[in-house]
């Protein structure tokens, strides 16, 4: 064929397909996008902090393991309460003239997904106890290290923001270990991660591919979820497998009183709503609220709690949870 | 969902079988080598009964075996035509007389053939490409072994130049941009001019393109290390004004190529040059609409990111080697290519259905669900062009499948073509929505990438670099370091990524049940040291390529005596110049 034969014809037309297949595929979709997407009107912008934060976040590389998209299927409800949508990102916009946008939605899933981090994960101590050492909070964890956002000072000043580490992790530093500006406005960023309610009247787009529903036992009665899943998910990273906690950051259950005393309300309360009376421990945050825990949950881990590292308490059923939770809204 | 009826999906089921095929193959040619080895010995052990009978002859036998003897030895005194007079073999028909004596652990492979000269100016020139590209991979798996280390051994070292999120795109980049887009352009510069019989438009085009690579490759590495990345697309994280450099380089050399196929001395052009000119035209489109300072807002970037990832890998990458292949392979077989026609038409299939499938590593998210669709529609239809490129490749093969054996070449081709059609499979296995939902964001995605910019990019370009440097040079590898290097890659391939794929497949399920996070990094762990073994492995075989190109380059011939007419008389006239020399002082 002649026109094979001519590498002007030829060599044009293979670049004409490609380029407009581009377009197509590409160029119009991007363009039409940024052009139609505005940030949720409940949104909140982020902090200057938590902006300096994210710059932190991009040039530590930290996409490479954690994703920040939830999508719309079952198995990311872990993750956020509702699929995400393309205005959770509309407020990414180039980070300057050198430096393309940055969304984070991710490709690998090395470490947990971040979308909904500062809900979940909100606490100071643990995070920036996280970051110094993540193998001081979870013994598992393969996340590297960061010891270099943190000074070591031999006497405070004023501001200074001292993080207690274990001595196991201190690795010979003698002095007292400060968070630099930069751990904190990461912290700041890391804090800033929730995903954004939609606005009333707006409809959520479902989770597909859906569980099937376990099976009703024949009973119908009291069938609790496993209760090591719960603690496992929610509570773990603090008070720790071994339910001993850390000393001067998360206290232990083992052998606590809460848990193996009688006043149930307390108890489920604080799994509610957090914590804050103990000054030589970091405060917790409302982690069964913000999770929606039923009182099946809440049933189940306190019985597991109950029953763990040597405890010895009263199982509770999910109805006298129940009454209790009622009264807390 | 029912997680447990894993076996039930399609997907799976074909990402299995297209696991077992490179599997598969590796045992067969593992399996005929033992059976000849075996055979081997078997007929030393019959030999040694012989010896024990011969021994032990009779007078009466031997005398009669020696009447035997003289009676067939008896022959003409084959001058009874030509007289006394001395032979002539006035047209050099007998060549490549050549006897092996020492002793052999490995089969003497085939030595490469001498090819028509080349200018030894250009030859310099494509030396320095595979030279560099070498570097770049010594350079590139070592970052990526030591990220491999990390995974098992996370706090190996606490500095912030060598934490991981910082090193993991150094090692993509410098594979990428580094050791494949050199070593490809490099090895154009050879098919490009010989397919179009001409000589090449300008050489110093060619050290401009080698200069500005280089460049962005190491101020890449660097700017990344120092925390200054382009804000986390993957294998776009060197920041535009790095990019520009690499963009520039494959701009001059393009402009290089097409002046010389436009003054070709052919009147076809032949299909390599059709791959060749359009995966460097396709870059340009691709890095132009990627890089392009000034858009991109919230989602548009997922959008651009989706297009570029997929078709840097599938119109640079591919499509240039695609291109490369459709020359060296039937030059290695000393045959022309099956059909010409399946080349072209794999072609413009490449171009049609890959375009359209960047979005399928964004299945499920927040990208228009039209899109989506597409994306997996586009990566059902390149079945189209990866069974007709494997099927040519293969047809080609066909009726030659006894010169594999005698190759030190060939393995590297076959495999790099039985990787080239279970990795383009699997991609497409991969973008079904079941399967999507057991293996995305799993290191499943790692292991695929590997298969495929390892098992098939990188096995073709050492297919490329054994083929063509000694025709270059005149020297040859060791055959036993070019076998080494060959099985070890394979081998530690293998080892990097079934492992990954199975441990994924349970870590996805892990999700899907909603277990803990943190227990399925525990789930991990061991195949996680699996892959930094198999990565060793792969390393090791490395170093061995770097030394045998060290040894094809540069080593100087060991004094040799001189055995062919050709050597004695041109030492005689070495020394007679000596000679005149001495006496003219």
């Amino acid at each position: 064929m002649h026109f094979f034969d001519d590498h002007k014809k030829l060599f044009r037309m293979a670049l004409g397909l490609f380029l407009g297949l581009t377009i197509i595929i590409a160029v119009i979709p991007a363009l039409k996008n940024q052009a139609n997407n505005a940030p949720l009107p409940n949104s909140e912008p982020l902090s200057k902090a938590a902006e300096e934060g994210k710059k932190i976040f991009i040039a530590n590389g930290c996409v490479a393991c954690h994703t920040q998209q939830v999508r719309n299927v079952d198995m990311d409800k872990t993750w956020g309460n509702r699929p995400g949508i393309a205005a959770d990102y509309a407020a990414n916009t180039r980070i300057d003239f050198w430096r393309n946008t940055a969304t984070l939605m991710g490709t690998e899933r090395t470490g947990p997904d971040l979308t909904n981090i500062g809900i979940r994960q909100p606490g100071k101590e643990w995070n920036l106890l996280h970051l110094y050492q993540p193998r001081a909070v979870v013994n598992k964890s393969i996340m590297p290290a960061y010891p270099w956002l943190f000074d070591v000072k031999k006497e405070l000043v004023t501001g200074d923001v001292e993080l207690i580490v274990p001595d196991e992790f201190r690795k010979g530093v003698t002095g007292k270990i400060v968070a630099t500006t930069d751990a904190l406005n990461l912290l700041a960023y890391l804090q800033s991660l929730k995903q954004t309610p939609l606005p009333q009247g707006m409809q959520e787009s479902e989770f597909l591919y859906k569980k099937k529903s376990e099976v009703p036992s024949a009973s119908g009665a009291d069938k609790l979820p496993d209760g090591k899943m719960v603690y496992a998910n929610n509570c773990q990273s603090c008070h720790q497998e071994n339910g001993e906690g850390l000393k001067g950051a998360f206290p232990p259950l083992k052998g606590s009183k809460i848990v193996h005393g009688n006043d149930l309300e307390l108890y489920v309360t604080i799994i509610m709503k957090g914590y804050d009376a103990r000054e030589e421990y970091a405060s917790m945050g409302a982690i069964g609220t913000i999770n929606h825990f039923t009182p099946e949950d809440v049933a189940a881990l306190i019985n597991f709690e109950r029953s763990s590292w040597g405890n010895n308490g009263k199982k509770v059923s999910a109805a006298e949870v129940k009454k209790i939770m009622e009264t807390l809204k | 969902m029912e997680s447990r009826n894993l076996w039930g999906e399609s997907g799976i089921w074909i990402t299995v079988l297209l696991i077992v095929i490179p599997v598969l193959a590796a045992t067969i040619i593992m399996v005929v080598k033992a059976v000849v080895t075996l055979n081997k010995y078997l007929r030393e052990q019959e030999l040694e009964k012989f010896r024990k009978y011969v021994k032990e002859l009779k007078p009466d036998e031997l005398e009669k075996l020696e009447r035997r003897k003289k009676e067939l030895e008896f022959e003409l005194s084959h001058n009874e035509l030509s007289g006394d007079a001395t032979p002539k073999d006035s047209r050099g028909l007998i060549d490549y007389v050549d006897e092996v004596a020492e002793l052999r652990f490995v089969e003497t492979k085939k030595k490469s053939q001498p090819r028509p000269s080349i200018d030894p100016v250009l030859t310099r020139l494509i030396l320095w490409y595979i030279g560099c590209a070498t570097f770049w991979l010594l350079f590139g798996t070592t970052i990526g072994e030591y990220l491999g280390i990390k995974f098992s051994a996370p706090d190996i070292d606490h500095y912030s130049w060598l934490s991981f999120g910082r090193l993991r795109p150094v090692h993509t980049n410098a594979v990428f941009w580094g050791w494949a887009s050199l070593a490809m352009v490099g090895l154009a510069y050879y098919v490009v001019p010989r397919v179009s019989n001409v000589q090449i438009y300008s050489i110093r085009l060619g050290y401009r393109t080698l200069i500005l690579i280089n460049l962005s490759v190491i101020l890449g590495s660097i700017f990344l290390m120092a925390g200054i990345n382009n804000g986390g697309g993957e294998y776009r994280e060197y920041i535009w004004p790095i990019m520009v450099l690499f963009g520039t380089g494959i701009i001059l050399s393009l402009y290089n190529f097409y002046k010389t196929i436009a003054k070709r001395n052919t009147k076809e052009i032949y299909v390599s040059n059709w791959y060749v000119i359009a995966a460097m035209m396709f870059l340009l489109v691709i890095a132009v609409v990627a890089y392009w300072p000034g858009w991109q807002n919230g989602l548009g970037e997922t959008i651009v990111q989706g297009y570029y990832m997929h078709q840097g890998v599938g119109m640079w990458f591919m499509l240039f080697n695609l291109g490369l292949m459709y020359y060296f392979l039937p030059q290695q077989l000393n045959k022309p290519i099956y059909s010409y026609s399946l080349g072209i038409l794999a072609f413009w299939t490449q171009i049609l259905f890959y375009t359209l499938i960047g979005t399928h590593h964004f299945i499920f998210s927040a990208i228009p669900w039209w899109m989506q669709t597409i994306a997996i529609v586009g990566s059902a239809g390149m079945i189209i062009p990866v069974v007709a490129g494997t099927t040519n490749y293969l047809m080609t093969f066909k009726g030659s499948w006894r010169k594999l054996s005698g190759s030190y070449t060939l393995p590297f081709y076959l495999i790099g073509i039985i990787f080239y059609f279970t990795g383009s499979l699997q991609g497409t296995a991969e973008a079904f929505r079941f399967t999507n939902l057991v293996w995305h964001f799993t290191d499943f995605t790692v292991a695929h990438s590997h298969l495929t910019m390892y098992g098939i990019i990188t096995f073709m370009l050492w297919a490329f670099v054994y083929t063509i440097v000694p025709r270059l040079t005149g020297k040859e590898p060791p055959q036993i370091l070019v076998g080494a290097h060959f099985w070890l890659a394979l081998i530690g391939l293998l080892f990097y990524t079934i492992p990954l794929m199975v441990g994924s497949t349970l870590r996805g399920m892990m999700w899907m049940d909603g277990k803990p996070f943190i227990d399925s990094v525990e789930l991990m762990a061991p195949f996680w040291l699996w892959r930094a073994i198999g990565g060793t492995l792969m390393w090791l075989s490395h170093i061995l390529f770097a030394y045998n190109v060290y040894v094809m380059i540069k080593k100087k011939d060991t004094k040799k005596i001189p055995k062919s007419s050709k050597e004695i008389l041109k030492m005689k006239m070495e020394l007679e110049m000596e000679n005149q020399v001495e006496i003219i002082k």
